[in-house]
């Protein structure tokens, strides 16, 4: 295929105007999916239980976003395809989004806004805590985003923004957690996670063996 | 198919009812996968006749009964009962089957006999769960169940062979299975081959994979949580979108009061 030969051979840089487009393409994406979902979970075209469905798949899909955005940056270096990283951000932000609206339709539509259990829920279960950790800290990374509060942050930014591994640790637990079973989608979830960090593990294995 | 029947006078309710469709495609039956979607989908071409139940354990005269034994030798009747599942929905489904008890008389059970063990259909051919534990999410199987020899005989206590009117479709137990409304759903056993009367307390499926989350009783109780999730309140599944859902409050034994006898000198906090 020409195509992946080129994808190959020389570093493939969008124009300006190109990457405006492909992230417009992003964008309709994921803004596409999340009205496709709402559409669905209000009309009841979303399988015999939509409140599940609908907590289920924002889940889901704040999982995958936040592995995509990990598995950005070792693509990047390799393809060569260096724009990739231009949208990296982009990804984030609606890993974020995601994450919310899973949260938002959680207390919304399964607990319908019994703060009282909202509350006792967050505190005694331990999956649930987990969870709610994992999206603050995707909060502060989305608050810091911008490119003003990176630069006044300094080397503060890299070390807040390297928390997206802890964050990517705890939605795995969380999301293993909340089935009955273990055997089940999380363990693929975690083989493909692993998959991702093995060059990332290869490159702090590499820091921190002392060089002769 | 559809089955002849009366309904029953004493055992109905107001409340909506879940429609056929919701009914019939949000199942938890491991055996045909994880998901709820997937038994209605991975058990379209389960064989349910022929079929042999049998009766047997600490009784005068074991039985075994094939399909037409099953569809005809006993009277059928409509009720509609609350389903509470241990994951807090519920749904109110109209049954028709049989009460469990004319099925352990027939058997004519010994004084030993202090409860009862089930088991679901053990064929890995035709129940993909079984052979791949990805699939089935990896517990073991058969799927077995019990109930305390009281609890088997309380009139409550029905053998499903249908709903809505007509054969029971394989995602939900096809073609007899066992419904208890006063207990989580995991209770109600699915596609039933054995019946065994016995003297000790029987292991269960979901006690034996997480004995701290699924006591053998399993009775609805909203004082008692789910160490993962409250079981005070439940999420009824009826009609329309994520804007028509209704949550109510769990009751104790479900709302089925008259069982409460039953466990007059119980703490039900310990035995959950």
């Amino acid at each position: 295929m020409p195509f992946v030969k080129r994808l190959l051979s020389k570093p493939l840089a969008l124009t300006p105007v190109q990457l405006l487009l492909f992230k417009a393409g992003l964008h309709a994406l994921f803004l596409g999916y999340l009205i496709f979902l709402g559409w669905a979970a209000v009309t009841d075209n979303l399988g015999a239980d939509p409140v599940k469905a609908l907590i289920h798949s924002t889940g889901t899909s704040a999982l995958n976003l936040l592995l995509l955005t990990l598995l950005i940056s070792p693509l990047a270096k390799h393809l060569p395809f260096p724009s990739l990283m231009q949208c990296r951000r982009l990804i984030g932000i609606y890993v974020f989004v995601y994450a919310l609206l899973h949260l938002t339709s959680y207390v919304s539509f399964e607990l319908q806004f019994d703060w009282a259990l909202i509350a006792s829920e967050v505190i005694e279960r331990p999956y649930i805590t987990v969870g709610f950790i994992a999206l603050l800290d995707l909060m502060l990374l989305t608050i810091t985003s911008p490119m003003w509060v990176r630069r006044k942050m300094k080397r503060n930014w890299q070390r807040l923004h390297n928390s997206i591994y802890l964050i990517a640790l705890l939605a795995l637990v969380h999301f293993s957690w909340s089935r009955k079973t273990a055997l089940q989608e999380p363990l693929l979830y975690w083989f493909i996670a692993l998959v991702i960090m093995l060059p990332r593990f290869n490159y702090w294995f590499k820091r921190l063996t002392p060089r002769h | 198919k559809p089955l002849s029947f009366t309904p029953s006078e004493k055992f109905t309710t107001d409340e909506a009812k879940t429609p056929y469709a919701k009914v019939t495609s949000y199942n938890n039956f491991y055996e045909f996968g994880t998901g709820k979607d997937d038994p209605a989908e991975r058990a379209k071409s389960f064989k349910t006749d022929p079929w042999t139940l049998r009766i047997d354990g600490l009784v005068k005269n074991p039985i075994t009964l094939d399909y037409d034994a099953i569809m005809k030798q006993f009277a059928f009747e409509e009720r509609i009962y609350r389903m509470r599942c241990v994951e807090a929905w519920s749904m109110v489904i109209p049954w028709v089957g049989f009460e469990l008890n004319k099925l352990i008389q027939l058997a004519s059970p010994l004084g030993s006999a202090k409860y009862v063990a089930f088991e679901t259909l053990h064929d890995p051919k035709q129940m993909p769960g079984q052979r791949n534990p990805f699939i089935g999410g990896g517990i073991d199987y058969p799927y077995v169940e019990g109930l305390r020899l009281d609890e088997a005989n309380h009139p409550l206590t029905l053998m499903a062979t249908g709903v809505y009117g007509k054969t029971l479709p394989p995602q939900n137990g096809a073609p007899i299975r066992l419904v208890v409304p006063w207990k989580y759903g995991f209770k109600s056993i699915k596609s039933v081959v054995r019946i065994t009367l016995t003297e000790r307390q029987p292991p269960t499926t979901w006690n034996r994979l997480a004995s701290n989350e699924y006591g053998f009783y399993a009775n609805v109780n909203p004082k008692v949580a789910h160490p993962r999730w409250s079981q005070a309140s439940e999420r009824r599944i009826t009609d329309g979108g994520v804007f028509n859902q209704q949550r109510i409050a769990t009751r104790m034994f479900n709302g089925y009061d008259e069982v409460a006898p039953l466990y007059a000198n119980m703490d039900l906090a310990r035995y959950y």
